[in-house]
């Protein structure tokens, strides 16, 4: 008989498991959640920039734009990458809020609204930064 | 806070064994096998065995029979019915949990990794421990709970309409596929109740016949309890009754707001 019995091993689960579409936009609405969350952080930064005047501004806008006055690589990514994961999440959300309500739980559906948020996002950036770089001038 | 990478003495270090198929065998499929062995306390191990399909049923719990019968007779596993019916062989195979009786080998493509439900502390090989899961199970006392005293002589009866609503939930087995597949359920099982136990929950708020629905929705009204369901839905992704857990939880929760207004 053994003396003292061994601590029991925990089994492997996310190293093994085999992910789907439903258990990724899961993930993703945490994680742009997250990411939106320090967007908040940089928006905040920018109105205590205006209020702090000339000066604090031009900082601010020093640091995503070059000097001709487009964005800079910082401007960009941080500026793509945002509305990005706002668009995520707010598709995420509105199939959450359908959920809530004890709709959309069937395999099928649930597969092709947490696709539909996935499909939805990228094609909503896109049609926004068109918009934004091509579109207004 | 949770833990996403295994601790020291659960990693999947140890040294793999190799139990190869006969020279003449026609059709080979590769197995890797999740081994742990309570006795020597080593680190867990994949075995790899090959089987000869052309003389194995077509189950993946026929395969483990094989493995268990003419290569390697340490090898454990639990299974009772063969039919999907006591959910005793629930496992993980090929990264989705399901039950190795009702799995047919010819779906899985490529070489079959076998491990157990995800999450749980292994007793040995394939076998975890499942006294949390049932105790959780206790603690929603899953039973009929009344006050009123029984009608002289007869049953309580039910309408056929009420009966119906517990269809998708009363054939429930309790085999731990969905609750093992939800990684809320990993990162939080001491506290969550995971969903089979939620789905047992709802199968006695959803029955006539009980008495006791607002004791047992005070019972699951806790941020931990219920509400660690994000509905990510492995749970019904896996379950090998076809069930839906993540639908009965939002059924709760629909009663829980329900009372409120």
């Amino acid at each position: 008989m053994a003396s003292k019995p061994y601590a029991r091993p925990l089994s492997p689960h996310l190293g093994i498991w085999r992910w789907g579409p439903h258990m990724l936009v899961s993930i993703l609405h945490r994680a742009t959640g997250v990411a939106n969350s320090v967007g908040l952080g940089l928006l905040v930064w920018w109105l205590a920039a205006i209020a702090g005047g000339e000066d604090s501004y031009a900082t601010f806008v020093d640091v995503f734009t070059v000097s001709g006055g487009g964005l800079n690589v910082i401007g960009y990514v941080v500026g793509i990458g945002l509305t990005l994961t706002v668009f995520q999440h707010m598709a995420s959300g509105v199939r959450h809020l359908v959920l809530d309500i004890g709709a959309g739980y069937e395999l099928r559906k649930g597969k092709m609204t947490a696709m539909a948020t996935m499909v939805f996002s990228p094609l909503a950036t896109i049609a926004f930064w068109a918009w934004l770089l091509v579109g207004k001038h | 806070m949770a833990e996403f990478s295994l601790p020291k003495n659960s990693k999947i270090t140890g040294k793999s064994r190799e139990h190869k198929a006969a020279a003449d065998a026609a059709r080979v499929k590769k197995f890797k096998v999740y081994r742990y062995d309570p006795d020597t306390g080593e680190n867990p191990r994949y075995d790899k065995f090959e089987i000869d399909l052309d003389q194995c049923g077509p189950m993946v719990l026929d395969a483990l029979i094989k493995m268990k019968s003419e290569q390697d007779p340490s090898l454990t596993f639990r299974r009772s019915c063969r039919e999907g019916i006591c959910g005793s062989c629930a496992m993980n195979i090929d990264g989705r949990n399901g039950l190795a009786c009702t799995t047919a080998i010819e779906d899985i493509k490529g070489e079959v990794r076998i491990t157990p439900l995800p999450h749980m502390d292994v007793i040995k090989d394939l076998v975890p421990d499942f006294t949390h899961f049932y105790a959780q199970y206790s603690s929603i006392k899953p039973w009929l709970q009344t006050v009123t005293p029984a009608p002289s002589g007869k049953e309580r009866l039910q309408s056929p309409e009420d009966r119906a609503k517990l269809d998708g939930l009363y054939e429930c087995i309790l085999c731990a596929c969905c609750s093992t597949s939800c990684p809320s359920y990993w990162w939080n099982s001491d506290k969550f109740l995971g969903p089979a136990i939620l789905l047992q929950a709802y199968r006695w708020l959803a029955d006539s016949r009980d008495e006791m629905t607002g004791e047992r929705l005070d019972e699951l009204e806790d941020p931990f309890r219920l509400y660690r369901c994000h509905t990510i839905m492995n749970c019904a992704n896996v379950c090998p009754k076809g069930l839906n857990p993540a639908k009965a939880i939002a059924e709760v929760k629909k009663l829980e707001l329900e009372r409120t207004l």
